[in-house]
């Protein structure tokens, strides 16, 4: 597996929508290689016949009644919202004007 | 002043029978802790914000339906007008819950979590909500927004996480009752280095709805409290299926509280773990684990080895799982919905660029550096390594467990491998705080439940350690029943509860509570 740079956290942080300074990726790339070094060995724990476990106790099927359950008011919904307009959402611009 | 003493360092269970009894009230209980708090939170800081006048309302309420007597009165919950802190991951209305993020600074929830649900239909009053490292990512809470919290035992030393307050805020007699979340073990391992008890409920026995989700597939509240039948007893209140969590099982509850009152360990086998001891653990953490064992032995237990040679990868598979499930969680917040929006400072006003500022100026770098590794682990040409190789590990551990759970009924280890370490000493070093929850995650990757319980105090530093036990998923109450039986024979040999050997936090402290905040942060 690679080792993750500078270059990486970049990209990642692009993608994880958050803002990062020069200092920031510096310091980040250097703690990440550490931690994605530690955790390599797991790539080499279980053969092709093992099979992937994503939950620990899987329950299939869980459904409940089709009939409408508790709602929030537009009120509650918008109780911890910073910004809203008329009852909803209020979304900063979607697409840069150019 | 010597009166409400007494009344702090009663059990949940020994509060209860007082109030059923009239003895005392539920008033007379909630004011003593909220007193308490006032005279030593300043020094300890387990809480984010107190619930004074919420707390007494529902103990006057308690306290009213039980003078007036008949039904109502009938009806009580055992545990109604004992008071309890609640962990602010949780959500409940009427008080702010944080997470421990800047993130969410001041916000409130339009809704309560079922637990909480659980806790106001049973009449416990909510003292207030408890601080944790920042959305749970840490085992020392250092990583909350709002400052760290300290351990009662040395006030200079960590009190574990993340559920470092609700542990200190218990051991502190600052509450009976707490409730915690376990990702990797923030309920056990706060227990362990605070001298409590905790538990982590098999993965769906108690359900997660409202609990702010780090990563779904391994998080589980469950009880925090000073000994193992008020555990069982409070596990009993917020545990059993919730149609609003499609994770939660179907099962019924067992009946803990009866295996925590009947705890018996003869004929019993007890497997100690190959992998989770000796090496890398301190000398007085392996001391008081070997006392524990010769104890059960002597009480007819039979112990035995089991070898759970996949545990060796347990950490490194959690540290993709967890950071690739916390990443996506974390995704919510995107400064549009609840929380914080932080505008940037010059160019366009997007969306994109708002969400890039709001994040990094809400989240801690705990919580980038997870939400960073997570996106790592989850992108193209590496989520088969990463990801995908964690997931099979994680089958690999439940093998070791089933394996080893056809040579024992419970396993047995250390919580952690060392007593609670001093504020800062692993704030720079990622890897090195990692290794704290080297014995509790397994139990978490394979969804079986664990118990945390004060097992003595270290030779080298007179602090406190936890011992584990361990149980097949959905066999809760064997972990009552041990749990219960060590815990009389601990208790006998050190002539009382371990807490009773914690400084008393008030010797010294007329300045202290002078200054102490009895509102939030």
């Amino acid at each position: 597996m690679a080792a993750i740079n500078r270059d990486d956290v970049a990209h990642l942080a692009q993608l994880a929508h958050i803002e990062m300074s020069a200092e920031e990726l510096d310091r980040m790339a250097g703690e990440l290689a550490v931690i994605v070094d530690s955790v390599k060995s797991v790539s080499e724990a279980a053969g092709d016949d093992v099979p992937a476990t994503s939950h620990p106790i899987p329950l299939t099927n869980v459904f409940r009644e089709d009939v409408v359950g508790h709602t929030f008011t537009a009120e509650q919904s918008l109780s911890g919202a910073p910004d809203a307009y008329e009852g909803r959402f209020k979304v900063p611009a979607i697409l840069d004007e150019d | 002043m010597t009166e409400n003493n007494e009344l702090i360092r009663l059990s949940a269970a020994a509060l209860a029978e007082k109030l059923a009894a009239r003895e005392i009230t539920a008033v007379e209980v909630t004011q003593a802790y909220l007193d308490r708090i006032a005279a030593v939170d300043g020094k300890v800081h387990a809480f984010l914000h107190v619930n004074a006048d919420e707390a007494l309302a529902v103990a006057a309420e308690v306290d009213a339906i039980r003078a007036a007597g008949g039904a109502a009165a009938e009806e009580l919950h055992v545990l109604a007008g004992v008071p309890i802190a609640v962990k602010d991951l949780i959500v409940t209305i009427g008080q702010p819950t944080t997470a421990g993020s800047k993130i969410l600074e001041g916000w409130h929830s339009p809704y309560d979590a079922t637990v909480v649900e659980r806790l106001r239909a049973a009449k416990m009053p909510i003292l207030g909500k408890t601080n944790l490292d920042e959305f749970a990512m840490g085992s020392s809470t250092e990583h909350s927004a709002y400052g760290p919290t300290h351990n009662p035992w040395d006030l200079d030393r960590i009190p574990g996480g993340s559920g470092g307050g609700s542990a200190a805020a218990v051991a502190a007699f600052e509450a009976p009752l707490a409730l915690g979340t376990d990702t990797g073990g923030s309920i056990r391992q706060p227990g362990a280095v605070t001298g409590t008890v905790g538990v982590k409920p098999t993965y769906g026995g108690v359900s997660r709805y409202g609990a702010i989700a780090m990563a779904s597939s391994l998080d589980q509240i469950g009880p925090v409290s000073r000994t193992v039948l008020d555990s069982a007893l409070l596990h009993q209140v917020i545990g059993g299926h919730d149609p609003r969590d499609s994770t939660s099982l179907p099962d019924p509850l067992e009946d803990l509280v009866a295996a925590a009152r009947t705890g018996n360990v003869e004929g019993m086998k007890i497997g100690i773990i190959k992998e989770l001891h000796g090496e890398g653990y301190q000398a007085g953490v392996e001391n008081r684990f070997n006392e524990s064992l010769e104890l059960l032995k002597g009480a007819g237990a039979e112990i035995v080895e089991v070898s759970c040679p996949n545990f060796k990868y347990a950490l490194g598979a959690y540290y993709l799982i967890m950071p690739s499930e916390a990443s996506s969680n974390l995704a919510k917040f995107d400064g549009v919905r609840y929380g914080l929006r932080v505008l940037p400072e010059q160019g366009p006003l997007t969306i994109e660029r708002v969400m890039g500022a709001t994040r990094a100026a809400g989240f801690g770098d705990e919580v980038k550096r997870r939400i960073i590794l997570g996106t790592y682990a989850l992108s193209a040409g590496y989520y088969d390594a990463y990801y995908g190789s964690a997931q099979k590990v994680r089958t690999l551990i439940q093998r070791d467990f089933d394996a080893a759970f056809e040579k024992a009924d419970v396993l047995i280890s250390p919580t952690a491998p060392t007593t609670a370490f001093k504020l800062g000493e692993k704030l720079n070093d990622p890897l090195a705080m990692y290794l704290n929850d080297v014995a509790t995650i397994p139990a978490n990757m394979a969804g079986v439940p664990g118990l945390s319980l004060p097992g003595g105090l270290a030779d080298e530093d007179g602090l406190p350690v936890g011992i584990q036990l361990l149980a097949p998923a959905r066999q809760d109450a064997r972990l009552y029943r041990v749990g219960a039986v060590l815990e009389s024979l601990l208790e006998a040999q050190w002539g009382g509860p371990l807490l009773d050997k914690a400084p008393s936090l008030t010797a010294t402290s007329a300045a202290a509570a002078a200054s102490s905040h009895g509102g939030s942060h």
